[in-house]
């Protein structure tokens, strides 16, 4: 199958690619609104620093129930997910399944927990389900891709006549076992991520303590909030035991079972959906008459231009460029943990600088940049940037490290090493991540509206709160398809790019 | 029980054999023979997937073995019989073992001497391990007939002998592909070789000379 892109974008080689890439964003660059904040952003920055450099567990006990918290929303919410993926994944190549999985997952946590919101309050059901339903999309792909990777000889071995279920779970599911539960491992991190970030709409997480502690001012308990973050995910491979997983799981739900549920008005599920979620409009006006529906294309084009549309252009343009950004941290933070070129010393910080830059969660990032740098777009793009580099720039540090061990002995150390041997040999790879994080940052880029810089979460979130959820569904959707567009594009652009005995291998899988 | 008559069949995309007849009748018991490539993997896997339909009792060793390493021994020998039981039955034993089904696959791995290796993992088993499974499975299925991609090719000469005369016991018609000729004229009824994407000859097994044999495999 040969379109015209591909055609174009082969011409174009990776270097264009990029070039692409970088002339984009620095045409978006003027667009960008980057002002500071009216206050001066370094006396700030020096009283964070002086707090963060003296943490203070002076309310430890808050601070450890909000991380037991946030470690049994997680392992809930994973848990949750994963048993539906799981039973989603044999079906996946139904376009109807495949469908209803890319739109659930291309909706953040976040948006997920305040549109539950409506429905359940804050209570342990909304955090749970939060988590639960985007990762149920993301592990019914990655499951079904692993069972496509699968060899499919055992399969084809079975009786005639014996039933799909009993196949599935005998000569499918075992190939791909070890595979998933190294990610349902890794899906257990991000869910301790997206645990914490919940904390920021309201739910007793340790985001919430972190926004508390912002607020007043108190940073050396911003400090202490974030050490215990990060040796929770620091250490989550040393605790994380496979026997130890019945218990775990057993104690957070006893843990989510004691929550105090708010009072929510009855019929409050009934009522979102047959209710809340209507274009007004359509909810007073009699649908047999045709001024019902002219109100309703009034209704939506005033939403769709005064809204959508710029909430839309602020997303693509942080979005365009933190990839940018990205690309530029992977490039210069990749080299960095390699041994040979920045030394043993150098290699071992540049690993720790990655660690918390990619551990953080962007939101939090983002937050935490807003506070430094006012509210403009600068904060976003910084805290998407370096996330999503220090990700890249992770992965693309393991990978080389392959590459350096089998490097002729008399190669060159340092900034030469790096030039001639290692870039060369995973700008292929780099480019592939990249594009693979574009989707990824575009979803962010809507989400970090929910702080207040104008991209789609921003609308969204004040729909919400005019208790305009018809408002809100339609933000969503708008940045669901703006998420389904990118995903599609990026696949594209990395198909073109792969090497041509690469691509002709996927062909023929 | 099985008939192709001027047949073109493919492997994947490309076509390996050309102009295909063959009959299989039941009580046979036919050897493929043939140089690595002739095309005795696509006549068998032709000749399963059109029998499968009509013989739903039919059993495979494909080439490859076909197991699954991640799971036991008994668990692979016990797929041998999955269209048996409903789904909730066998998966209740993919997670707990029956004794009922334990005692049923004992014997059959004594059979193919994989004694004591009930619970080992295929992937830890040798080659000749793993391919005695692939027969203990087909062996537990049992069923009317037995197509069979060299299924003894790992096993040494003279397990290899008994373990055919075993198949030769417990199934009433059967197809292999064998590359040893000696083991083919020792069970065949028929012999079937393979030259150059067709049928070079199809006889009793008594009235194939050794010089058909050597132009078979001439080069």
């Amino acid at each position: 199958m040969t379109s015209t892109v591909p055609e174009r974008r082969r011409r174009l080689g990776r270097v264009g690619t990029a070039l692409v890439f970088v002339v984009l964003a620095a045409m978006l660059l003027p667009f960008a609104d980057f002002r500071l904040g009216g206050h001066d952003p370094w006396a700030e920055l020096q009283r964070m620093a002086s707090g963060l450099l003296s943490p203070d567990f002076s309310s430890i006990e808050a601070l450890g129930w909000a991380a037991v918290l946030t470690v049994t929303f997680a392992m809930c919410g994973v848990a949750l997910g994963a048993s539906a993926g799981f039973a989603l994944a044999p079906f996946y190549r139904f376009v109807p399944v495949r469908n209803f999985c890319i739109a659930v997952r291309s909706i953040h946590e976040l948006f997920w927990a305040i549109l539950l919101m409506q429905i359940t309050g804050l209570s342990a059901t909304t955090g749970i389900l939060a988590i639960a339903i985007p990762y149920a999309g993301i592990f019914a792909k990655v499951l079904a891709e692993y069972l496509d990777e699968g060899d499919p000889r055992p399969a084809a071995a079975m009786p005639p006549r014996a039933d799909l279920i009993s196949v599935h779970f005998f000569a499918r599911l075992p190939l791909a076992r070890r595979e998933f539960r190294t990610y349902l491992l890794y899906r257990l991190e991000c869910g301790l991520r997206s645990s914490a970030v919940l904390g920021f709409v309201g739910l007793p997480t340790l985001g919430f303590s972190l926004d508390t502690f912002f607020k007043q001012g108190m940073y050396g308990a911003v400090a202490a909030v974030l050490i215990i973050y990060y040796v929770l995910i620091g250490t989550m491979r040393l605790w994380m035991r496979r026997p130890l997983v019945p218990v775990y799981l057993t104690a957070a739900i006893l843990v989510m079972a004691a929550m105090p549920n708010p009072p929510m008005a009855p019929g409050a599920l009934a009522r979102f959906l047959t209710h809340d979620i209507l274009p007004a409009p359509l909810r007073s006006g009699d649908p047999g008459d045709p001024g019902t529906w002219a109100h309703f294309g009034d209704w939506l084009w005033t939403l769709l231009a005064g809204q959508a549309l710029p909430g839309l252009a602020a997303t693509l343009i942080v979005a365009q460029l933190a990839l940018v950004l990205a690309g530029l941290v992977a490039l210069l933070g990749f080299p960095l943990t390699v041994p040979p070129v920045a030394g043993r010393l150098g290699a071992a910080l540049g690993h720790v600088a990655l660690v918390i830059a990619r551990s953080t969660p962007e939101y939090m990032l983002a937050y935490i940049a807003l506070q430094i740098f006012g509210p403009s777009m600068l904060p976003a793009v910084l805290a998407l940037g370096l996330h999503n580099g220090a990700i890249i720039a992770h992965l693309l540090g393991r990978q080389s490290a392959h590459l350096h061990q089998n490097l002729r002995p008399d190669a060159s150390r340092g900034i030469v090493l790096y030039a001639y041997e290692l870039l060369p040999r995973i700008y292929g790879s780099f480019l592939a991540l990249c594009l693979y994080r574009w989707e990824i940052i575009v979803r962010e880029s809507a989400i970090i509206g929910l702080l207040g810089i104008p991209t789609l979460g921003f609308y969204v979130d004040r729909a919400i709160q005019e208790i305009r959820i018809d408002r809100a569904v339609v933000l969503l959707i708008v940045t669901m398809l703006a998420t389904v567009a990118i995903d599609w594009l990026s696949r594209k652009t990395r198909a073109a790019i792969a090497p041509k005995d690469l691509r002709q291998g996927a062909a023929a899988a | 029980m099985l008939n192709f008559s001027g047949e073109a069949l493919s492997y994947g995309r490309t076509t390996v054999l050309s102009d295909v007849d063959f009959t299989l009748r039941p009580g046979e018991r036919v050897v493929l023979l043939g140089r690595s490539g002739a095309g005795k993997s696509t006549l068998l896997n032709a000749a399963y997937a059109r029998m499968a339909e009509s013989f739903p009792d039919i059993a495979l060793i494909p080439q490859e073995h076909g197991l699954v390493p991640q799971l036991s021994v008994f668990h692979n020998v016990y797929m041998g019989r999955l269209d048996a039981h409903g789904a909730a039955y066998n998966l209740a034993n993919l997670v707990w073992p029956f004794r009922a089904e334990r005692r049923a696959i004992a014997p059959v791995l004594e059979t193919v001497g994989l004694d004591g290796f009930a619970r080992a993992t295929v992937e830890t088993l040798s080659g000749g391990q793993k391919q005695r499974t692939a027969l203990a499975r087909a062996i537990h299925r049992g069923g009317r007939v037995l197509i069979g991609d060299e299924p003894v090719s790992a096993v040494d000469e003279r397990h290899a002998a008994a373990l055919i005369d075993e198949l030769g016991r417990r199934f009433g018609t059967i197809l292999l592909a064998l590359h040893d000729v000696a083991l083919a004229r020792r069970i065949a009824t028929r012999l079937v070789g393979i030259r150059a994407g067709r049928i070079f000859f199809d006889r009793p097994t008594a009235d194939v000379s050794d010089g058909d044999i050597h132009d078979l495999y001439r080069a």
